[in-house]
């Protein structure tokens, strides 16, 4: 028998479906829209979601990155650029400045997105209230509600334990004022890159059949306490390749005796500057954007 | 009837094409997109509210539309045969309502607006206007938009200015509009705040 | 000099070829026929119809060679084909009363209308292994009862004695079941959708599920009260031409049970019912299904909720083995990113720990100096 699948693997009915939800998140941010996820070619929890969404923006005239971890050469990261290239036949990149479309797990990419970009997030869990209460029908009611009392009291206990929050991924953040959000497990050093954006950010949890939205330019805020701020962190350092020192880093360890180094996890934005004669030896040659540094940063 | 006019040439790449179109304008409120592959309908329903309809529309969403259109039969025959979407005769129960006399728009809350749990479960307005060059300029602010945007449309509803407070008023309730000429698309989701007519 | 590691594409390419070698094993051995897995293994077949949504033995058995006999990987194959079809309708309601019977057990009557087919069962097999099950003797031909068969609860309806409807109120059988495949699941499920959950769930889960419900998880009095296999027509309305075409035949196996309701002051006590289907012969599966079917209903019969087997939410989201595998085997996915902000964290922490128990002892090799691991946020 021969198998035939559509432009993007998924069917025309499918996509209208996944596009209306993609609209009605777009029109009210940081809300998930239900949607009914389909079966894709590749496990529930490996982007699904993303893959869906992706699948049904994607056009001929795109270009197409997908990273996960920050990069262009994981398995997964290959494997899901292939089924594109495979199935729509798009182009695809890892520059990030040269791609209309980027699907990531997990980061974020250092290299500043523009407004020409859509950028797609693969979640695991989109609920940020899943942890704090395991029933759908009590998270939805307390979104209608903006009942977000127990996220700030779950933030508050770590500063009581610990002297500082303790949540290091994942980190919840309001979108517009109104709607508190899971930004996908990305690190927090990423979190400010959310605000005022102008690419358009979609994510897509497909085994939770979720997907939500932040338009360009709208206020994302990463959830904190006057007293204690918002923070980012990095591995301190510079990287070891480019000797970038306001990348998020990656440790790597070299031999069994504990010998680690720091690698950029952005390996786009690392051989871009390894390309323009960057190495770990000219630190001084760095050009630090300050919009990326390290500063704490009240979201 | 006569013979029912085609639908797209190319469905698959057409249909990506408008969304991408129609996505970008409701990422960017007040912009204005142009559609490429509008498509000959029925009067009066527009080229582009035509390519809208047959992107978004299926056997899943109830449509609505107004006195014009619903007065010309071959609207809703097109419709039907190339989206399958039903044909609703009360705003409420429409998840798409298609307007040719947008000055005679009824209310935002005679359409369905979602409810504090499902706020998405609300229509989308497509106004068919004639010109983006008309109207009094809107001052539109909110997520999508950088700093401010302006956008002039006509015809619109006279109190189309109180409708557009009211509508932000309600979020996360709400309808959507999108507004289109022949040829271009630009939105008004309910994420707007009109700053003023400007 | 360190390299960050390549070659991703490589890799995946020699793991495809790697697991198709594997999938062949010994070449001095016949590979295996997708027509003998349909005809030999045809329970596998049959849970990957079932789970998988789709009634096709001819795809089920390639998804079970494909996946090498994993079953929960051949559903899952069987599904993403199947998320790609067109759907050009909705068939009529099965009538499985009018089914020819190949088993049909009822342990609430000793002998009823159609009489107790045994039919091909394991349940009476002394489980020794037999060398000689590969060469069997002729069976003696069943004969299928001839009249009707009538359903056992429909006997108990004729009576009163049992519900005859469960749908919900104010619907009269016009709504359309939904479709938990075209529409996304919400709460709470009404029970169309939780019996298209659970027909579509994992055997293991929902087995040990209704089994939960029988050492008093939720106890439900159960009683078998019919079970049958069978070959059932299927029917779909042209609305063209006015009539219902016959489209053929497909194997299922139903399972009703018959459990307790102690009545209310508006209803007298009658029997209710929890509901079992499952294409082709998966009378595990099918009989799981109606513990938990029941179990579910508490809501509707007002019982109290408190096992597992009643909380719809929790039994609705986890049932399905092929997200749940999928949410599971993701670990395997690189998460050194979220590792690295939490070993940042851990060592903040520990730095933390170590002050405030004023400890003098030298940090470890594992336990960095504190200026090197000084968040760059401070």
């Amino acid at each position: 028998m021969t198998v035939t699948y559509n432009f993007a693997y998924l069917d025309e009915q499918t996509k209208r479906m996944i596009r209306r939800a993609i609209l009605k998140a777009i029109a009210i941010p940081g809300y998930q829209v239900p949607f009914a996820s389909r079966e894709m070619p590749m496990p529930y929890g490996w982007g699904t979601g993303g893959v869906q969404v992706t699948a049904a923006i994607l056009g001929p005239t795109d270009i197409l990155k997908v990273i996960d971890q920050g990069s262009d050469d994981t398995t997964n990261a290959v494997s899901i650029r292939k089924f594109f290239g495979r199935t729509a036949g798009v182009r695809t990149t890892t520059r990030t400045a040269d791609a209309t479309v980027i699907q990531t797990r997990h980061r974020i990419p250092e290299t500043p997105l523009r407004d020409n970009q859509v950028l797609v997030f693969q979640v695991p869990i989109p609920e940020p209230l899943r942890f704090l209460e395991p029933r759908e029908t009590e998270t939805r009611r307390m979104h209608a509600l903006e009942e977000y009392g127990l996220v700030q009291v779950k933030l508050y206990e770590d500063i009581a334990r610990h002297g500082h929050i303790a949540t290091t991924y994942a980190y919840p953040v309001k979108v517009d004022g109104r709607y508190v959000m899971d930004p996908s497990p990305i690190p927090k050093f990423d979190n400010p890159k959310m605000s005022d954006c102008p690419a358009l950010q979609l994510f897509g949890a497909g085994r939770e059949k979720r997907i939500y939205a932040i338009p360009p330019h709208t206020r994302v805020a990463s959830l904190d306490f006057d007293d204690h701020p918002f923070e980012r962190w990095r591995h301190p350092g510079r990287c070891a390749l480019c000797g970038a020192d306001d990348s998020f880093l990656d440790e790597v360890i070299t031999d069994d005796h504990g010998t680690r180094m720091f690698v950029c996890s952005d390996t786009d934005f690392c051989e871009a500057r390894r390309a323009a004669g960057h190495g770990p030896d000219a630190p001084g040659a760095t050009a630090p954007d300050p919009a990326r540094g390290t500063e704490a940063s009240h979201g | 009837m006569g013979a029912l006019l085609a639908g797209f040439a190319d469905p698959v790449l057409a249909a990506q094409a408008t969304f991408r179109g129609v996505m970008d304008a409701l990422a960017r409120p007040g912009t204005i997109v142009p559609l490429i592959d509008t498509i000959a309908a029925p009067a009066p329903l527009s080229a582009a509210a035509a390519a809208a309809a047959l992107t978004l529309l299926d056997g899943d969403t109830p449509v609505w539309l107004d006195a014009p259109l619903a007065a010309q039969a071959d609207v809703a025959a097109w419709l039907r045969f190339h989206t399958g979407a039903p044909i609703v005769s009360s705003p409420a129960d429409a998840a798409f309502a298609i307007v040719a006399d947008p000055e005679r728009l009824p209310p935002f809350e005679s359409f369905a607006i979602g409810s504090l749990e499902n706020p998405d479960c609300s229509a989308t307005l497509i106004l068919q206007v004639r010109s983006f060059d008309a109207g009094a300029p809107l001052a539109v602010a909110g997520p999508g938009i950088a700093d401010r945007a302006i956008l002039r449309a006509a015809p619109l509803p006279n109190d189309f200015p109180a409708r557009l407070v009211a509508n932000r008023a309600m979020f996360p309730r709400g309808v959507d509009l999108l507004l289109v000429t022949g040829t271009a698309v630009a939105a008004l989701p309910r994420s707007v705040t009109l700053l003023g007519e400007a | 000099m360190y390299v960050a590691v390549k070659g991703g594409e490589r890799a995946i390419e020699n793991a495809h070829r790697l697991l198709a070698h594997e999938r062949r094993g010994d070449r001095s051995l016949p590979e295996i026929t997708t027509a003998q897995i349909a005809e030999q293994m045809t329970l596998a077949v049959d849970r990957v119809m079932t789970e998988g949504s789709l009634y096709d033995r001819e795809l089920a058995a390639l998804a079970v060679k494909q996946a090498r006999g994993d079953l929960i990987e051949a559903i899952f194959l069987l599904r993403a084909f199947r998320a790609t079809l067109p759907r050009f309708g909705t068939t009529l309601p099965l009538d499985t009363a009018a089914m020819r019977i190949r088993r049909r057990i009822s342990a609430a009557f000793k002998d009823l209308p159609g009489g107790q087919v045994l039919g091909p069962t394991f349940d009476y097999t002394h489980r020794l292994l037999e060398p000689s099950c590969s060469d069997p003797a002729e069976p003696a031909t069943a004969e299928a009862a001839a009249g009707p068969t009538p359903r056992v609860t429909d006997l108990l309806a004729a009576d009163d004695l049992i519900e005859t409807t469960a749908r919900p109120a104010g619907d009269g059988g016009e709504t359309p079941p939904g479709d938990l495949t075209r529409e996304a699941l919400t709460f709470p499920a009404e029970r169309d959708l939780r019996l298209q959950n659970l027909a579509r769930g994992d055997e293991g889960f929902l087995l040990a599920l209704g089994y939960s419900t029988q050492r008093g998880y939720g106890r439900t009095h159960p009683f078998a009260g019919e079970i049958r296999l069978g070959e059932v027509a299927l029917e779909f309305f042209a609305e063209d031409a006015g009539f219902a075409l016959p489209l053929g035949r497909i194997t299922v196996t139903e399972c009703q049970t018959i459990n307790q309701f102690k009545g209310s002051a508006s209803t007298p006590p009658r029997f209710t019912r929890g509901y079992g289907l499952a294409f082709g012969h998966c009378e595990r599966k099918a009989m799981s299904m109606a513990l938990v079917d029941r179990a579910l209903r508490a809501r509707e019969l007002d019982e109290e909720v408190k096992a597992p087997a009643q909380d719809e939410e929790f039994v609705l989201s986890h049932s399905d083995n092929v997200q749940a595998t999928g949410f599971v085997e993701h670990l395997k996915l690189p998460h050194y990113v979220d590792f690295q902000a939490e070993l940042g964290l851990v060592r903040r922490m520990r730095r933390d720990h170590e002050a405030a128990s004023g400890s003098s002892r030298e940090a470890s090799s594992d336990d960095p100096a504190p200026e090197q691991i000084r968040e760059a946020a401070e």
